[in-house]
């Protein structure tokens, strides 16, 4: 139990603990959860389905964005056909997982947190208990699983949005040539580069859908508990989300 | 500490009744029984069982032989009635689909809401969701039924359904009946023993009859809702025309 006077170090230190116990419960009870398959269904769509919008809408402008900056910046260098690489590579090694990760966070991840807080706080979760039901194994395994398979979905849904509104942007508005945009492409991105892009969507689906639940199951059963909890999701996803994403840049960069 | 020197039993196939003014702990008293709380002293024996030396399989074992009504129903929000009613058959059996509706069904008719089945809990009324969380906690045929406060905010017909359902699952089940509550002429009407707590400890038990013939205090004060007696009104606070006093003092 965290008290007034525990300073930064030590809370952190203590909810990184808590948490990985808490991941240790999760990882122990997914085998089990597979044998009601319908209900992680059922989560991959409450993640995934219901966040396709507003990640396509976030891909498409971003790709545009990115076919903007690549001309205004290449064109200086007479270099107008690397846009598309631009575009291809920030978006499959960073931007496409980051910023689905990031969006996931608020829309999934919030969701996730006050649905399992709000259960919490209405003794659902205790009625469980009571009827002899893991609340760990029915509510949060197949919600953490949802998250986790929808991430990469989701992320490979953003990258190609993205790609095509760079192309757009590149090749349909600037007039840069398609053929030198995407043989230039593909020439630039090879197999490691798509690696990387997937498994940071990977570790960023399991780092936001394991705070997310984590912060569901752990807050005070009152509304501002509640609340509290579903900033801490955000706040909290959000920063280690950038620390993953430069962790695991460095760490394909010096394995290429 | 919340209970010294308490000392309950619940007969086998009677209604218990635990009362007491709010604030005595009588859900905290469920919470031993159910294994949800553990006694930092004493013992807590449910089927003749130390509920504190339990593991979690035992105590899940325990728990299917229960049944808990909660406060405001806990029924589970992405369910329908049906699905509520059956979720503890789900979870439990590999019943094939056929008797799980059979069985359902049968229990929604017992508390009369065959007819809200496909109803979600937000569309039903206090009442309706504690008379579908009955169903859901009947539904396994569990030999001991615990009611947390089961009359909080229901109006007098909901009150009465609900009297009556607990005394029914009493008498045509022989189901065990824990319930705990603060109103007194509700219990009286379907208890077979009763407790009535206070200050951590029990004050007075026996049949509701005996209970309102009691001459002590505490008994009086809660049976005839007075405001003044053992149980203060006042939350303990500094004398009133001093702290008024000090306060006028402060704003010359």
């Amino acid at each position: 139990m965290s008290t007034a006077t525990d300073s930064l170090p030590v809370v952190a230190l203590r909810r990184i603990g808590s948490m990985s116990l808490f991941l240790g419960q999760v990882v122990a009870r997914i085998g089990p959860a597979f044998t009601r398959p319908a209900l992680i269904v059922r989560q991959i769509y409450n993640a995934g389905a219901r966040s396709l919008v507003i990640i396509m809408l976030s891909g498409m402008f971003v790709g545009m964005v990115l076919g903007l900056l690549g001309f205004d910046v290449f064109q200086r260098f007479g270099s107008e056909d690397y846009v598309g690489v631009l575009a291809a590579l920030g978006n499959l090694k960073v931007l496409g997982p980051v910023l689905t990760a990031l969006l996931f966070a608020g829309r999934a991840g919030t969701s996730l947190t006050s649905e399992i807080g709000l259960m919490k706080s209405t003794e659902q979760l205790t009625a469980m208990q009571m009827m002899a039901v893991d609340p760990v194994r029915y509510v949060v395994v197949p919600r953490f699983l949802g998250g986790f398979i929808a991430m990469p979905l989701l992320s490979a849904t953003f990258t190609l949005i993205a790609l095509y509104g760079a192309q757009l942007i590149g090749v349909q508005q600037m007039g840069v040539d398609a053929g030198a945009y995407w043989s230039q492409t593909q020439n630039a991105v090879d197999l490691h580069d798509v690696w990387e892009g997937i498994a940071k969507s990977l570790v960023f689906g399991m780092a936001v859908s394991l705070v997310a639940v984590y912060e569901g199951y752990h807050a005070e059963p009152t509304p501002e508990g509640v609340g509290l909890a579903t900033t801490r999701t955000v706040v909290i996803s959000s920063v280690l989300v950038l620390l993953l994403n430069y962790l695991l840049t460095a760490a394909f960069l010096t394995t290429k | 500490m919340i209970f010294d020197g308490l000392d309950i039993t619940a007969r086998r196939g009677r209604i218990t009744a635990f009362m007491g003014p709010s604030g005595t702990g009588k859900t905290t008293l469920l919470r031993l029984i159910t294994g949800q709380s553990y006694a930092e002293r004493g013992s807590v024996k449910v089927f003749g069982e130390e509920v504190s030396k339990m593991s979690t399989g035992e105590l899940f074992g325990l728990r299917r032989r229960m049944g808990m009504l909660f406060q405001n129903g806990a029924l589970l929000t992405d369910l329908d009635v049906y699905e509520n009613v059956a979720f503890p058959l789900r979870a439990h059996t590999k019943l094939p689909e056929s008797l799980v509706r059979q069985l359902v069904l049968t229990k929604l008719h017992a508390v009369g809401l065959r007819g809200a089945a496909r109803l979600m809990p937000a569309e039903l009324s206090g009442g309706m969701a504690r008379r579908v969380a009955l169903a859901r906690a009947i539904v396994m045929d569990p030999e001991i039924l615990i009611y947390d406060e089961p009359f909080v905010g229901l109006d007098p017909i909901s009150m009465g359904v609900i009297c009556r359902l607990i005394k029914q699952m009493n008498e045509a089940l022989g189901i065990t009946s824990i319930v705990v509550s603060h109103d007194v002429q509700e219990l009286a009407s379907i208890a077979h023993d009763s407790f009535l707590l206070s200050g951590g400890r029990v004050v007075a038990s026996g049949t509701p009859e005996e209970l309102n013939r009691s001459d002590i205090p505490e008994v009086r004060q809660f049976m005839d809702g007075l405001a003044d007696g053992p149980v203060a009104f006042h939350y303990p606070a500094p004398d009133y025309s001093a702290e008024l006093l000090d306060e006028a003092a402060d704003a010359t």
